[in-house]
């Protein structure tokens, strides 16, 4: 049977828990997407339960700690087809064989867990080094990104830390929400239709102008012509993150 | 903007990039409630030169006027070209800028000797103290130590960097001289032992008391210039060990000297040694990662690295009596010596054998290089190569096995299967 979820990961969880509570044979669990696939299998939406999903969390926690559960959110912020297959798997696991299961890489779902593990720690990596700042009149300093995973949740207290007395707004434009600080605090947010435009349009400021050229003269002038190896460059730098370089525009 | 400023930072940029060490980890520290950055100990590469060098400090000279003469230096007196200097503020301002940006890690300041080398040294601690103080900035700073400098300043410095390094520049006194005349061992040591002592003692003191400030937490680091003079990589590779041992170094940096000098007293190379370069580094990573020692790297028969092959396969090929390794029984200090196999994947041969043998394609699945582990393991399969084991063929196989590969995988294109012979 399937069980299927709003899509977050609490949703996902409590789904979890009413799998192993009616112990469901053959447990399946997927997203409340479009159906995919099997059509004439049985599904059954769970609605999305704070305490249930706590409890889950919790035995995860027990079992291989918060490295472990961390390790499981990471993995559904992966947006991958097959997250709930491995994470469900992952569980199983994990009651069989407590925390050390996660080193088994002789388990190929252990394995793809532990690849999407890597993958995801490489985004939250490349954010880091490519988010970039624009000054803006409000002295409002945004940054757009595209990544390729849903890592925006697991960016904010890096940027925190280095950031505490500006105010930065990190926005994802393709999942439509950004991460904001002030002072006070992170919260998520989206912007509406008319904010959106005011960012793309003459919001700079003039310092912020000079030091994008300053910025731009430096890159060039670190650069070795005689040493050029621009398939190495890519591969650092993909291509599509190049949009919102400045020294790459 | 200001044309001067920008003009100044091209100049100043480019003069500064041939100093290969770029690193902005291997020191912490915290950031404060209203300051800006911190030091993650990690570092971050913010973006990529096209021809592929990390990108994480805003690296610059100071200036490049310099009143010493060093034949392998762009900024040498005698070398005719655009000279620039940046003021205190000049600096401190592009850093902040920069750095609220997200454009860098910090900053990394080096300078040519202007009128003397205490009048230099002073400005470099003045800018990271004005950085710290002034500014609140706790990214990162990395300051160049010039040796000839006063205990004093060096020490200053030392309060607000995060790393320093005296740059010993050419591998061996001898050639130094030769190519740097106002320049000898002993001047750039002095700093070097200074610093190794101060690091230290700071060190302790923060062992019994939290509070105590930091002195250069990210310790010291040089670089050695490749290729300008005739040092074989035996002697590189044991003066950096002597430098590791003995001078406490966190990091020694090789550079391929590139052909930026029409100084005689250089050779003219038309090409930057960046093979030997890349050798070199790979050659320090298993003495300081791998638990290799100089001698089992090069020797008086082998005093030079193969170009042709990475150290570790070079080793192993020299070395058949302590192979094939299995991989489900050997300690993690040989299981770390084959080749294709590196730290992560061996961590993950040790942590997965307990739950079970291991096979062939475990191993692949879990990062390791096959073609190259092949010839050196045991697995469960027993699939240890039916070749008998003779270095040269091995060498020719790992040289020019997959080039075969390709080949017959084209000609498949055209030609009916049949099964691959490699
Ligand atoms: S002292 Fe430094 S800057 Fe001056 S010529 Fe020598 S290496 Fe170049």
């Amino acid at each position: 049977m399937i069980l299927t979820y709003d899509g977050t990961f609490d949703g996902f969880l409590t789904a979890v828990f009413e799998g192993f509570r009616l112990r469901i044979p053959d447990l399946r669990i997927e997203g409340d997407g479009p159906a995919t696939g099997d059509l004439f299998a049985e599904k059954s939406f769970v609605e999305t339960d704070q305490g249930k999903a706590g409890r889950v969390r919790q035995k995860l926690e027990d079992l291989g700690g918060k490295k472990t559960s961390k390790a499981l959110y990471r993995c559904f912020l992966s947006e991958q087809d097959d997250l709930e297959r491995v994470i469900l798997h992952t569980i199983r696991r994990l009651l069989t064989d407590g925390g050390a299961a996660l080193n088994d890489y002789r388990d190929p779902l252990i394995l793809r867990l532990q690849q999407i593990g890597k993958q995801i720690g490489r985004e939250v990596h490349r954010m880091h080094a490519f988010v970039r700042f624009q000054e803006t009149k409000d002295g409002l300093y945004v940054s757009l990104i595209e990544p390729d995973f849903n890592v925006l949740p697991l960016i904010g207290n890096h940027f925190r830390e280095r950031y505490p007395a500006q105010d930065w707004l990190i926005y994802d434009v393709q999942r439509h929400y950004g991460l904001l600080y002030d002072r006070e605090g992170m919260r998520f947010t989206t912007l509406t239709e008319s904010q959106h435009v005011r960012l793309q349009r003459d919001w700079l400021t003039d310092t912020e102008k000079d030091y994008q050229e300053l910025w731009k003269t430096y890159f060039k002038a670190v650069d070795i012509p005689e040493r050029r190896n621009m398939k190495l460059h890519v591969q650092h730098v993909p291509k599509r993150y190049w949009k919102y370089l400045i020294e790459k525009v | 903007m200001n044309q001067r400023l920008q003009e100044k930072l091209a100049i100043l940029a480019d003069a500064a990039k041939y100093d290969v060490s770029c690193a902005s980890s291997g020191s912490k520290r915290k950031n404060t409630a209203t300051g800006l950055g911190n030091a993650t100990g990690m570092g971050i590469c913010h973006t990529y030169t096209q021809d592929g060098r990390c990108v994480s400090l805003l690296k610059i000279l100071l200036t490049n006027h310099c009143i010493f003469d060093c034949a392998y230096c762009v900024s040498r007196r005698s070398n005719d070209i655009k000279r620039a200097a940046f003021t205190v503020q000049e600096v401190v301002d592009l850093t902040m800028h920069f750095y609220r940006r997200n454009y860098i890690e910090g900053l990394f300041l080096s300078s040519g000797i202007f009128k003397d080398v205490d009048y230099t040294m002073e400005r470099l601690a003045r800018i990271a103290k004005k950085l710290r103080e002034e500014h609140q900035f706790n990214g990162y700073i990395h300051l160049k130590a010039i040796p000839g400098a006063s205990d004093e300043l060096i020490h200053e410095a030392g309060l607000y960097a995060d790393r320093l390094s005296v740059n010993l520049e050419i591998p061996s006194e001898r050639s130094l001289k030769k190519v740097a005349p106002e320049k000898d061992y002993a001047t750039a040591y002095q700093p070097m032992n200074f610093l190794r002592e101060r690091i230290a003692g700071y060190k302790a003191e923060r062992r019994s008391l939290k509070k105590a400030p930091t002195f250069s937490p990210g310790g010291q680091s040089t670089q050695l210039v490749i290729g300008a003079t005739p040092e074989t990589d035996q002697q590189v590779l044991q003066l950096a060990d002597n430098l590791y041992q003995d001078q406490k170094l966190k990091r020694v940096y090789y550079s391929g000297y590139v052909p930026i000098s029409t100084d005689a007293r250089v050779p003219q190379v038309d090409r930057t040694p960046l093979v030997r370069e890349n050798r070199l580094y790979q050659a320090d990573w298993l003495l300081r990662f791998y638990g290799f020692k100089v001698q089992e790297i090069v020797d008086d028969a082998h005093p030079q690295l193969d170009q042709e092959v990475d150290p570790k396969l070079a080793y192993a090929l020299r070395n058949p009596e302590h192979f094939p390794i299995d991989v489900n029984t050997a300690d993690y200090e040989w299981i770390l010596r084959v080749p294709g196999i590196g730290q992560k994947s061996a961590g993950k041969i040790i942590s997965s054998r307990r739950f079970g043998k291991l096979r062939r394609e475990h191993l692949r699945k879990m990062g390791v290089v096959w073609k190259r582990a092949k010839y050196f393991v045991l697995t469960a399969d027993r699939d240890y190569l039916h070749l008998g084991y003779d270095p040269d063929i091995i060498r020719h196989q790992v040289l020019h096995g997959a080039k075969q590969k390709k080949m017959t995988n084209q000609l498949d294109l055209f030609a009916t299967p049949q099964p691959l012979l490699a």
